[in-house]
């Protein structure tokens, strides 16, 4: 489903010597599986993620998305495979928006404002009908169990229920792809194995999952239908 | 010069203005430079982000332009009563040199501008930005109109010198100078009315076909300029009349005075908005064959046809219905 | 709700929760902003009112004033002069006007003498406005000794003095009858102070003041439209020198936003983060910033206005009145009638809301363009 073909990034802005992330990686993440990035930090796995997911552009290399959902582009950019590299951030975004669904190792959720607002707060630029979006939201946190919290505000939140929240913020635009950079970090056995399962339930319904992590119960769990091991910047295992 | 609060308002936001554009235009042509869409470095991202500058800093300066033409307008109205034979704005325009130079310069800068947002709009719904180049080549002209707009302003402005008395010699200004003329030369009727009525009906057929066919889209934009400005210069000598009901009052900006019902407002704004929509139909239509704009331009263009059709509709109709209604008869 | 609408209503929504968030900072910005711009309101209001109030006095005076002139000051006009004026065509009517200026150094202050032709006026009686009654604190039934020429004190009862309404125009006027100034002044029956002229057609003036010049060389004929003028530009000009002088103050300001734009705190550039990273672009941060920054400025200037609107109309411009109306002894104390106008709103705009706009800009640009990836990165 995502393509990558050597790519490259290069972080040079503002330091010394430049610092190289990711050095020439090909790879093919298949649709509808679980695949995990396994490596220690530094090995350039949550870049790489970021590059996968439309929030930053490579230095060099292409990747193609395959399988997106049609009418995506309306300017007849349309192309199976699509190819993202060299797309402006207006439309890069507007993919990533549709296509990908983030799950923050700090769940970045935005302070000072309830649960409910910051699981719509993605929807708010695309000028989406208000209501609509609203119980879109609602019926995400209630499967989540996260319905008593709805008005609450998020600092307020534990750890599990936190996380749950940028769960269900992920899900807002119903995204094929669901990227977790690092999710069992801050949380006990026992809620990671509730993630786990939660994965399970989304794998099942046919969304491709890509998970970052160097937790055991991630890389090791039956769900994981490929880890690849990466280590400066690069990719030790293939495929 | 005349220390009036709107005399300095407008220095201040032409001074503000040019420092907008000229920013925008150096930013502008390092862009036209290093552009180059497929790569992936920092320094293009850097560029991409640039972009999002020029257009606010564009936007902006639009705004004030605008804005500031009315202010001009206005002040120079204010002001008409410090100078003999000054009845309004016309006459304090020409009390000094540049007057009327200023307020074109003004005017022009505010079509240039609303040119290149228009093709700002389009060039960002498209995947590949294709009209980087020809939009920062635009802006690169636009510069030095709006440095020649504050110059010639600031001229006019601080050439301005007040009627006042002195203490002790006679103050007879109406002897030592000949009334300042608040009339504008004005076309005669018998001319303008076919030319008016004409050029509304060119435009108007210009308008269906494009509409229907999506052709003909740069004769429908110079059409629509020609109308427009026949329609100022018709408005100056054959309408103004009956809204002034006077047969020789071709002032052009005591439409805006409270006494004609601030008539003047719709009109210059249909006239400007006008001429903004007809001028960026015309903007857009060289670059119809871009691939990536395909499917954006036309709609686009509709968009700009079916304001600037409506805003020579609300036009006519204002004139229209006052000449019926006026008790003059040319 | 079309998109692009509610686009800008959510993005409008968060802005304001946004700013909220952070109550003191913004309380603090938005309370100097306010202040610059109630400074500048009150000075455009009260030069506007002024000029207004100007007008309208001027309404009331004649169309042309005929003064005859000796090595360039003014002197007494004879009654053969005043005669032949009459005689000009086109003009309607010529008052003779009887008046002088009398310096009293018991209580300082310059008043303006005038005969009254009113024939209520008794001998001996003075009609006198509000400001004259204030410094000599006198009344209705007072007496009150104006030195005449010769020195010796002539008394005159007062019989009237001026309603509120006349301040602007009559604070330092002492109304005597024709026969009481002539005594006071020493000035002989033939000669007049100067002329009051009307003209049928008032378009006419300027060529019936060019027959009298051409007639009398030693007159000088004033209008009316002139002396508006003067009164407008004068105005005009001290209203402009406090904008240029205030305008030290608008810089210090505009210094401080593009301060406080530019000095995110460390919780504002993770929200940002974080918003670019959920699909937010820099395009919708930028309006985010957009708004935040209307709310800011509309709030700050409608507070302005509305207090400056007070300030001028209700409290009569207490902070600026010495600057504006001048330095005299006998001040007039008057209500300026509020007059408020789109353009004054519009000049206001200009010098406030413009600056701060542009000044912000850069800042907040700089701000919309955080990389999505910075939140993944922190």
């Amino acid at each position: 489903m995502i393509e990558l073909a050597q790519v490259v990034k290069t972080y040079s802005a503002g330091l010394a010597t430049p610092y190289t992330a990711v050095a020439g990686v090909t790879l093919d993440i298949p649709g509808g599986q679980l695949t995990v990035l396994k490596g220690p930090s530094g090995s350039g796995k949550t870049t790489l993620l970021s590059l996968i997911g439309c929030m930053a552009r490579p230095t060099s290399g292409r990747i193609h998305l395959r399988g997106l959902p049609p009418g995506l582009l309306p300017q007849g950019a349309d192309a199976d495979p699509l190819e993202i590299t060299s797309l402006p951030e207006r439309f890069l975004t507007t993919i990533r928006r549709r296509t990908f669904g983030f799950i923050f190792q700090q769940f970045n959720l935005v302070r000072g404002i309830s649960v409910l607002e910051n699981v719509m707060l993605p929807t708010y630029p695309t000028g989406e009908d208000r209501e609509t979006v609203e119980a879109r939201a609602v019926t995400r946190l209630e499967a989540l169990g996260m319905a008593r919290h709805l008005k609450a505000p998020v600092d307020r939140l534990s750890g599990g229920e936190a996380q749950r929240v940028a769960i269900a913020r992920a899900l807002i635009n119903d995204p094929p792809v669901i990227i977790a950079d690092e999710p069992t970090a801050h949380l006990d056995s026992r809620l990671s194995a509730e993630f786990m399962e939660l994965m399970g339930q989304f794998k099942g319904a046919g969304r491709t999952l890509l998970i970052a992590s160097h937790d055991p119960i991630v890389h090791d769990s039956p769900l994981a239908d490929l880890v690849i091991v990466m280590r400066d910047g690069q990719v030790v295992t293939a495929p | 010069m005349i220390q009036h609060p709107g005399v300095l308002a407008l220095l201040l936001a032409s001074g503000l203005v040019t420092l907008l554009v000229v920013a925008a235009a150096g930013l502008g042509w390092q862009i036209l430079r290093h552009w180059d869409q497929h790569s992936g470095t920092e320094s293009q991202l850097a560029l991409e982000r640039r972009t999002y500058l020029v257009s606010a800093l564009l936007s902006l300066a639009l705004g004030v332009q605008v804005l500031s033409l009315f202010l001009f307008i206005f002040t120079a109205d204010g002001l008409h009563s410090q100078f003999v034979g000054a009845m309004c704005a016309a006459g304090s325009l020409a009390a000094a040199p540049y007057g009327y130079t200023t307020l074109l310069l003004k005017v022009g800068t505010c079509l240039l501008a609303g040119a290149w947002i228009v093709l700002h709009r389009a060039d960002i719904r498209a995947y590949d930005c294709p009209l980087i180049r020809p939009k920062f080549g635009l802006l690169l002209g636009l510069a030095p109109l709006v440095l020649a707009e504050t110059w010639f302003q600031t001229r006019y402005l601080t050439g301005l010198r007040a009627d006042v008395m002195t203490s002790c010699c006679g103050s007879l200004f109406g002897q030592g100078r000949e009334g300042i003329a608040a009339e504008l030369a004005g076309l005669p009727p018998a001319l303008m009315h076919p030319l008016f009525w004409g050029s509304l009906l060119a435009f108007a057929v210009a308008g269906g076909w494009f509409l229907r066919t999506r052709r003909g889209a740069l004769a429908f934009s110079l059409l629509g300029l020609a109308f427009f400005v026949i329609a100022l210069v018709a408005l100056v000598s054959v309408f103004g009349l009956y809204i002034y009901e006077l047969p020789t009052h071709h002032c052009p900006f005591c439409l805006l005075h409270r006494e004609h019902g601030f008539v003047g407002y719709p009109l210059y704004a249909t006239l400007l908005g006008g001429a903004l929509t007809a001028l960026g139909v015309g903007v857009l239509s060289p670059f119809r064959g871009r691939t990536s704009l395909a499917s954006v331009l036309p709609a686009m263009q509709a968009k700009l046809a079916w304001t600037a059709l409506g805003c020579a509709a609300v036009f006519t109709l204002i004139v229209g219905i006052w000449a019926l209604v006026s008790p003059l008869r040319l | 709700m079309r998109p692009s609408l509610q686009r800008h209503r959510s993005v409008l929504d968060f802005a304001l929760s946004s700013l909220l968030r952070r109550k003191g900072r913004n309380l603090a910005l938005t309370a100097v902003y306010t202040l610059v711009v109630f400074v500048l309101a009150s000075l455009v209001f009260f030069v506007q009112a002024l000029k207004h109030e100007a007008g309208e006095l001027l309404e009331h005076a004649p169309d042309m004033v005929v003064q005859r002139m000796v090595a360039g000051r003014h002197d007494p006009m004879p009654a053969s002069q005043v005669d032949a004026i009459r005689e000009i065509r086109g003009v309607e009517e010529a008052e003779a006007r009887l008046w002088g200026y009398y310096y009293d150094p018991v209580y300082g202050g310059n008043l303006t003498v005038m005969a009254s032709p009113d024939p209520t006026l008794l001998p001996g009686s003075a009609r006198i406005g509000r400001g004259v009654a204030r410094n000599m604190r006198v009344a209705e039934g007072d007496m009150v000794p104006l030195r005449g020429y010769d020195g010796l004190p002539l008394l005159f009862t007062i019989q009237q003095v001026l309603a509120e309404e006349s301040e602007l125009v009559a604070s330092d006027l002492v109304l005597l009858t024709p026969a009481d100034v002539r005594t006071l002044f020493h000035l002989p029956e033939g000669l007049a102070t100067d002329l009051a002229v009307k003209a049928g057609n008032p378009r006419e003036l300027a060529t019936i003041a060019a027959k009298i010049v051409e007639k009398f060389p030693d007159a000088r004929p004033i209008l009316k439209a002139e002396m508006l003028r003067t009164y407008e530009a004068a105005f005009d000009w001290r209203g402009g020198l406090m904008v240029v002088v205030l305008s030290s103050a608008i810089l210090s300001f505009i210094i401080f936003a593009w301060d406080k734009a530019t000095g995110l705190s460390a919780e504002e550039r993770k929200e940002i983060g974080i918003l670019k990273s959920i699909g937010w672009e820099s395009g919708d941060v930028l309006l985010l910033k957009f708004w935040e920054g209307a709310v800011v400025s509309l709030a700050a200037f409608l507070g302005g206005v509305l207090l400056a609107y007070g300030h001028v109309f209700f409290f009569s411009a207490t902070l600026f009145e010495h600057a504006l109306k001048g330095w005299s002894v006998l001040f007039p104390r008057f209500r300026l009638i509020p007059a408020l106008d789109a353009y004054q709103l519009t000049v206001l705009f200009f010098l406030t809301v413009l600056p701060y706009t542009a000044a912000t800009l850069v800042p907040c640009w700089r701000a919309a363009m955080a990389d999505p990836d910075s939140a993944m990165r922190s």
